[in-house]
């Protein structure tokens, strides 16, 4: 994960983000299956360091994950819908 | 309270324009089974929901919805980057164009504005989860008619194949949400039998609540005639 280039990266992020949203709709009408709960915090755990790998070397995700020491780097990425951006 | 993330659910890469597709398309934004009239529906009816796993549900499933809408928005902005005056003209696309230009206003294909009128939110739980079931139909079969209209356009083909598929899974979570509230269908035949008729929502959710600790007690200490003597 810390070696992959910027695009590569963000891939992971989508398709491991994707795994957690579709795992939390599954588990909110099965709360106590433990296939689903232990395949859960698998991925969360990989999205969580996958999403802090990229915040450090990238750019923000989220308006909590901002370093900014000079410049407020939330603005300074483009957007989904903007071209330049990989996702 | 909600967090943005900057990304797409699914990645969007448009390469090549399209304003006639846009039009047809905009329809998932703003028209009469979109992912707009999805995410209000979903984030309105869970405020009367008493089931918490199904409260979770509409949540979690508007939320996704709103992800969608940023999809759509997005395929649309792509489609419709640096058209030529003569696309505009040829396309259909003008119709919009003149009042819009090239920016995302939620409409149906049609041009009709979006409207909360074509959502319900009604208080009863079983009628809004019957809606949501209808609803993710609808906007699966509205998304079987892009796929046969974008099918020589594979970066739109591939977003829009994505989406349908979350229809179905949203249906499935749907269906085992009603199924969660049987025990409520039951009860309320029960009531209707001994003439009592739970009209106020507060009064139906302290109901179902009480019924649900009921049963979990039930379950934890069977009746003692029941209990084996030895």
């Amino acid at each position: 994960m810390e070696k992959m280039c910027k695009e590569d990266l963000m891939k992971l992020i989508q398709s491991t983000n994707f795994t957690v949203i579709e795992l939390g709709l599954y588990l909110d009408t099965h709360p106590n299956c433990p296939c689903g709960l232990s395949a859960y915090e698998d991925y969360s755990k990989k999205l969580k360091r996958a999403v802090d790998i990229y915040e450090r070397k990238f750019g923000p995700l989220t308006i909590h994950g901002v370093d900014s020491d000079t410049e407020w780097a939330w603005v300074m990425t483009p957007w989904p819908w903007q071209k330049g951006c990989d996702c | 309270m909600w967090t943005y993330i900057k990304m797409l659910e699914f990645p969007v890469n448009i390469k090549t324009t399209s304003a006639t597709l846009a039009t047809a398309i905009i329809s998932q934004l703003g028209g009469p089974d979109g992912e707009k009239g999805a995410s209000v529906r979903y984030l309105s009816q869970r405020y009367a929901m008493p089931d918490k796993r199904v409260a979770g549900v509409l949540t979690d499933i508007g939320t996704e919805e709103l992800g969608h809408e940023e999809m759509v928005a997005t395929i649309i902005t792509q489609l419709t980057k640096n058209l030529t005056m003569d696309e505009i003209e040829k396309s259909g696309f003008y119709q919009y164009y003149v009042d819009h230009t090239t920016g995302v206003y939620p409409v149906s294909a049609a041009g009709v504005p979006f409207s909360v009128a074509t959502i319900q939110s009604t208080g009863d739980p079983i009628t809004d989860l019957h809606e949501d079931l209808a609803a993710e139909q609808k906007a699966r079969l509205t998304y079987d008619n892009i796929l046969r209209l974008c099918k020589d356009e594979p970066d739109v083909y591939e977003a829009i194949k994505f989406l349908r598929a979350r229809e179905m899974v949203h249906y499935q979570r749907f269906g085992e949400s009603l199924r969660m509230m049987i025990p409520i269908i039951s009860m309320l035949s029960i009531l209707h039998l001994i003439k009592v008729q739970p009209v106020c929502n507060i009064r139906f959710a302290r109901l179902y609540t009480d019924l649900q600790r009921k049963t979990a007690k039930a379950v934890a200490n069977p009746v003692p005639s029941l209990v084996s003597k030895t």
